[in-house]
């Protein structure tokens, strides 16, 4: 079958980080056994089998090396980051940011043709001064609105350097709307997995979505045709918040929303930090509706799983057991 | 049988029904079914813009338009029923009546009906519901950005270049056209859009406001706070659609933009004349 394939011996060696995740599984799924793939996790022991090398190392640590001293790393793709809710503000700041930057030395030093980055539009920040459909050319705001966004605008400003100071990097950096799908655990994700989801009164910000297969899918369009730049990534597809919560099967949780310390405030006291962070308030106030024209025309992608193929998934994990 | 009947039409969610019967006609469904829009599958569009509340907010404001302040609209056939084009109106009257009065015109148009695109102030987002509804209806916060990406859709755009300075101004200023900002005529020559000069007239008199209490504004964070009628007045409103004008080629400096934006205000300013002298009364 095809798991017994090995790859070509000319095939090239492609390097995923965060391996243990939902995206970096599916991604691996995509090129393997065309091509040589070796899972790097910070913190999960990967499981994955078939004839793929593991490791289980931090990013910012000297044994990163070691992968790049075992194996001829001709492409990264560089998935693996410690989100908010995960871990505190310095360790995270140490693996995103400065893990980063000893990736991206890493690359130089070991002549790594490839780099794909894998971003977030969290970067743009939320705010009531917002235009729709931003481009990838738009001001980065999260560093502005939040401190707990810092870290993934500075991983960007990192990668931006090198893009442009090593250009044999061939550094792409995706910037995708919310991921959704089996087995994601962003923010978003978790939220609206649950049966009750909190809402802001009188606010239901424009979101964009895409499916986590259709992302893994974009993730390989653009290491096959390695057209180095910045691209947003979403479907031109769009909803509110609220109405997406509905469709999910969630209930409403309405939470007062002014004055901005008060949702805060209960979200710090109840301990919602994992669904529904006090520093991420304003995106379930204001819209942060990224253009993703450009990816779409440059590598020829469409999204093949529509919103509600999406928010399916979460209706279905609420039915009782047994249940449909 | 009869008494069950007629409990059941006092429930919550037959009142509901039968008061959006009222306000979402036939009438209403027939012009939006004629309306060139593209939304995703939930009925949005990315600004926000959503079917269903339209519908609502075109019905509500309809009711104003006949019935309130008795709309008398002239020169409708100049708006084109497809394709990007700029509507350049004078504002006034404190709230935006006159966006709304405007919207209804373009989107009850016989000559084909239009989804009308005001560009707002920035602060509405902030303010719980309206931001939405706002949004809802085809607002959106008047960025350039947005404008632009609007424009590439074949929209078409509502814009009050006088902003608050003109909402905002008191009685005593009424019919004196406030500052323009160049935004406007920026999109219109390197975009290469039409420009459609309205002038409003009427809606000065919904709300004469003596003066703006700014201290009390700066507190509430909002751009002005009117000392006038708490609600708008039933004043008789006159929209005055002019001739389509064109400004192609290239400006490379700002005053070359100035005489422009001079040539829309002059239009507009011309208009508000047509519509003084179609005026008999007030109210």
């Amino acid at each position: 079958m095809a798991a017994r394939k090995k790859p070509a011996a000319t095939a090239k060696t492609v390097l995923v980080t965060g391996a243990a995740g939902s995206l970096a599984k599916r991604v691996i799924a995509r090129l393997y056994p065309q091509y040589n793939v070796i899972a790097v996790d910070f913190r999960h022991k990967v499981d994955i089998d078939g004839g793929i090398p593991t490791y289980k190392v931090e990013i910012h640590k000297r044994d990163f090396e070691d992968v790049f001293r075992n194996h001829k790393v001709d492409a990264i793709i560089h998935i693996g980051r410690i989100f908010a809710h995960e871990s505190d503000r310095h360790r995270r700041y140490n693996s995103n940011v400065l893990g980063m930057r000893k990736l991206l030395e890493l690359a130089k030093r070991y002549g790594v043709g490839q780099v794909i980055v894998y971003s977030t539009f969290l970067v743009y920040g939320a705010s009531a001064y917002n235009p729709a459909l931003l481009d990838e050319d738009q001001p980065l705001k999260a560093a502005e609105v939040t401190q707990e966004l810092v870290d993934s605008v500075e991983l960007e400003s990192l990668a931006n350097i090198y893009l442009w100071k090593h250009p044999e990097l061939n550094i792409t950096i995706l910037r995708p709307c919310s991921v959704l799908g089996p087995g994601v655990r962003n923010t978003m994700s978790i939220l609206l997995a649950r049966s009750v989801a909190p809402v802001l009164i009188g606010f239901s910000p424009m979101m964009q979505f895409v499916h986590v297969d259709d992302m893994a899918d974009a993730i390989k369009l653009a290491f096959e045709q390695n057209r180095p730049g910045i691209y947003n990534v979403a479907p031109e597809d769009w909803i509110a918040y609220q109405d997406a919560v509905a469709q999910c099967g969630c209930k409403r949780l309405p939470i007062p929303s002014v004055p901005p310390a008060v949702p805060r405030l209960i979200s710090n006291v109840l301990n919602w930090n994992a669904f529904f962070p006090g520093y991420m308030i304003d995106f379930f106030k204001y819209p942060v509706v990224i253009d993703g024209r450009l990816f779409r025309e440059t590598f020829g992608w469409q999204p093949r799983r529509k919103l509600n193929d999406i928010f399916s998934y979460y209706r279905r994990q609420k039915l009782p057991a047994g249940g449909a | 049988m009869n008494l069950r009947e007629s409990l059941k039409s006092l429930s919550p969610d037959a009142l509901k029904e039968a008061l959006m019967s009222r306000v979402v006609t036939p009438e209403i469904d027939a012009w939006m079914a004629r309306m060139p829009k593209p939304v995703g599958s939930f009925g949005y569009d990315p600004w926000g813009y959503n079917e269903s509340q339209a519908k609502v907010g075109l019905g509500l404001a309809k009711l104003l338009y006949d019935h309130y302040f008795r709309v008398t609209s002239t020169g409708l056939e100049h708006v084109p029923a497809t394709g990007r084009v700029l509507l350049v109106a004078n504002h006034s009257g404190q709230l935006p009546m006159d966006g709304m009065m405007i919207s209804v015109a373009v989107a009850t148009n016989d000559n084909g009906p239009r989804v009308p695109r005001s560009m707002i102030e920035r602060f509405f987002p902030t303010v719980p519901w309206l931001g939405n509804i706002f949004s809802a209806w085809g607002s959106v916060i008047g960025d350039p950005l947005n404008a632009t990406k609007m424009l590439e859709a074949e929209e078409l755009l509502v814009v009050f270049p006088e902003g608050v300075r003109g909402s905002g101004k008191p009685y005593a200023k009424r019919y004196e056209l406030q500052r323009f900002g160049h935004g406007f005529m920026h999109m219109a020559v390197t975009q290469n859009v039409p420009i459609i000069p309205i002038g409003v007239v009427g809606c000065e008199e919904t709300m004469p406001s003596l003066l703006n209490f700014w201290p009390l504004a700066k507190l509430l964070g909002i751009p002005y706070f009117p000392v006038g009628p708490l609600l708008p007045l039933p004043a008789r409103v006159f929209l005055n659609f002019g001739e389509p004008m064109h400004f192609g080629g290239c400006v490379t400096r700002e005053d070359e933009v100035q005489k422009r934006v001079d040539q829309v205000k002059d239009a507009i300013r011309g208009l508000i004349d047509v519509g003084l002298k179609q005026r008999t009364k007030i109210f």
